[in-house]
């Protein structure tokens, strides 16, 4: 089944071609990585996806319902939730309410509830916890659940988007740079946290990397970007030999031995 | 986990008692002539201005959009509340009611046609346009015996029925600081914070951010304009200089100094601001009051130099917004993944 299906996509700030003509195609259950030098645009093709930017032309349809010109919330709300390259966390929330910020579309209860504290308010607060625990619990931030978020180290504030993230009920996960400023040992924990989220919550996960070494683990497939387009695509052992993205990523006339 | 026991029990009785105790220790003190009519009134001041610090509160130290304009909207519900009191009113309960009501939904009314353009807008355009509100407001009062008689203008308002006492304006702030709490411990308020945090976070986890940014700015101009419509009752004479420029500025000193998101910091910043102004004119004396201005604007500039957080920092009296029960200490060990990584 089609999960994200996006064609013909373009987006240009005033004169510049930021994405041009780009084109990708995810199925349910896919873990598909999006790579690129720094300015190819794939920051850029996440915003249009989740309309923190108007599209300039093109279709993105989500589970076959076309999703162009959905403000993010509404994106969000249609089941597809997204990290932030340079995080974005409440900073003077805590752990426990950054995650139950991230339900507040799935709150079943209104603010006249709220107000009056009726039981409907006791039994959604509950159950909000209870899920955001439970969320934290499958990350590991259990123990830091009442700490203030900006007082996490890296790690773990990458994590807590990511719970944040699944906070939403996602079934399309985007990740932008989630492993940026790891170090190795802390990547290969990455690596099985993204597979352990992608099987126990049954998600779509497209991500944006540079590191190799933790794409080619994760990744089933890969679109590379430069300038805007894709200039190829295909399960990781093709696209590191592909002259194309050799040529993207260190010049022209280098040859890898 | 067990079901049903993340929420601590509401403390509402234990809180009732005690604003029970602090209003019965007031009105033995009035009893005992230890405080004097002057002080009376300094004290219902005081509540009064609670009332619309947390009004100011939710907006901008929730919520974080920044309004300069807030005594405009206390104005509002002053004088509508003033307005129906004195020409059909005349001292009648249901009509006073009535009036407070007509002066919380007017200044609810403004707030939104103001907020609802401007708030879909990031940034502190809010600031600008509700600062044009407030000057707009100002004149709006000072002229405003040329279309309405009753409400007197430049010369000021009189003839308002004083129906209201220090018990009432007690009830009242009681009210008021339970509802302003039970909103800021709900989601509203955790969205509220969120988009006072990151604003681009938010939208991207699902919350729509105009609405609740509109919700916050209305509910908090709907709370001033409630305590404006009191105190058109227990003040007789309503100017429009209570509803000016300064006035906002002292609303927004009160949440800046009491420190952004602490319910706790606005009201004991309140009370302790009108108390310290009022406290300032005796010891200052008749020839030296105006120097109030300069020792108020050096406890600012202080206070922010040594605590830009604010007093409180965004921490709460346990007891009035309570935290989250604990986690069932040591659940599985490290969690239900163990590659989840983490120390």
């Amino acid at each position: 089944m089609s999960m994200l299906v996006v064609s013909n996509l373009n987006k240009n700030f005033g004169g510049l071609k930021a994405v041009a003509n780009f084109d990708i195609h995810l199925d349910k259950g896919e873990v598909v990585g999006l790579i690129g030098p720094n300015g190819a645009g794939k920051t850029t093709v996440f915003n249009l996806i989740t309309g923190m930017f108007p599209i300039s032309s093109g279709s993105i349809q989500f589970m076959g319902e076309s999703i162009v010109g959905l403000p993010p919330f509404m994106v969000c709300s249609k089941g597809i939730a997204r990290t932030f390259q340079n995080i974005r966390l409440f900073k003077q929330h805590t752990v426990l309410d950054n995650v139950r910020s991230a339900m507040h579309f799935r709150a079943g209860y209104t603010l006249l509830d709220a107000t009056l504290r009726t039981p409907k308010y006791r039994a959604e607060e509950e159950r909000i916890i209870e899920h955001s625990r439970e969320l934290l619990q499958t990350l590991n931030l259990i123990n830091r659940e009442s700490d203030l978020a900006a007082n996490l180290s890296y790690g773990d504030q990458r994590r807590l988007e990511i719970a944040r993230a699944l906070a939403t009920q996602p079934k399309l996960l985007l990740l932008d740079e989630p492993a940026a400023g790891m170090n190795p040992n802390e990547v290969a924990r990455l690596v099985d946290l993204i597979k352990f989220v992608k099987s126990h919550f049954d998600l779509t996960v497209l991500l944006i990397e540079h590191q190799m070494g933790f794409v080619m683990n994760l990744c089933e497939r890969l679109v590379v970007m430069d300038f805007g387009q894709v200039i190829a695509k295909g399960d990781p052992a093709e696209v590191r030999n592909d002259p194309k993205v050799l040529e993207a990523y260190l010049g022209k006339g280098v040859t890898v031995a | 986990m067990n079901k049903g026991f993340h929420l601590k029990r509401n403390e509402t009785i234990t809180l009732i008692a005690l604003a029970l105790v602090v209003f019965l220790a007031i009105r033995a003190a009035v009893g005992a002539n230890m405080i004097n009519d002057y002080w009376q009134r300094v004290l219902d001041q005081a509540l009064i201005t609670t009332m619309g610090a947390l009004g100011l509160s939710l907006i901008y130290g929730f919520c974080g959009q920044f309004s300069l304009g807030h005594a405009a909207f206390y104005g509002i519900g002053a004088y509508t509340a003033a307005y129906i009191s004195k020409v059909y009113g005349q001292g009648s309960i249901p009509f006073f009611i009535i009036a407070v009501v007509a002066g919380t939904l007017m200044a609810a009314l403004m707030a939104y046609l103001i907020g609802r353009p401007i708030l879909r807008l990031r940034s502190d355009y809010l600031g600008i346009a509700t600062l044009g509100f407030g000057i707009i407001m100002r004149v709006g009062f000072e002229n405003s015996d040329k279309v309405l008689k009753p409400l007197g203008g430049a010369t000021g308002m009189t003839g308002v029925p004083q129906l209201m006492s220090f018990t009432w304006i007690f009830v009242f702030t009681v009210i008021t600081i339970f509802l302003v709490r039970n909103f800021v411990t709900s989601t509203f308020g955790r969205a509220c914070v969120a988009i006072r945090e990151d604003e681009i976070a938010a939208d991207a986890m699902g919350i729509n951010t105009t609405k609740v940014k509109t919700m916050a700015f209305v509910l908090g101009c709907a709370v001033v304009g409630f305590a404006g419509a009191l105190y058109a009752h227990r003040y007789p004479y309503l100017h429009p200089s209570n509803f000016d420029f300064l006035k906002s500025f002292d609303f927004l000193l009160i949440v800046v100094l009491g420190g952004l998101g602490s319910m706790t910091g606005t009201i004991i910043t309140a009370v302790s601001w009108v108390f310290l102004l009022e406290g300032l004119r005796v010891v200052l004396g008749q020839t030296f009051v105006d120097f109030r201005g300069v020792i108020y604007a050096l406890i600012l500039i202080i206070s922010i130099i040594l605590r830009p957080q604010g007093i409180f920092g965004g921490r709460e009296w346990k007891m009035l917004v309570p935290a989250v029960r604990p986690a069932r200490a040591p659940l599985k060990e490290g969690g239900t993944h163990v590659h989840a990584g983490g120390k």
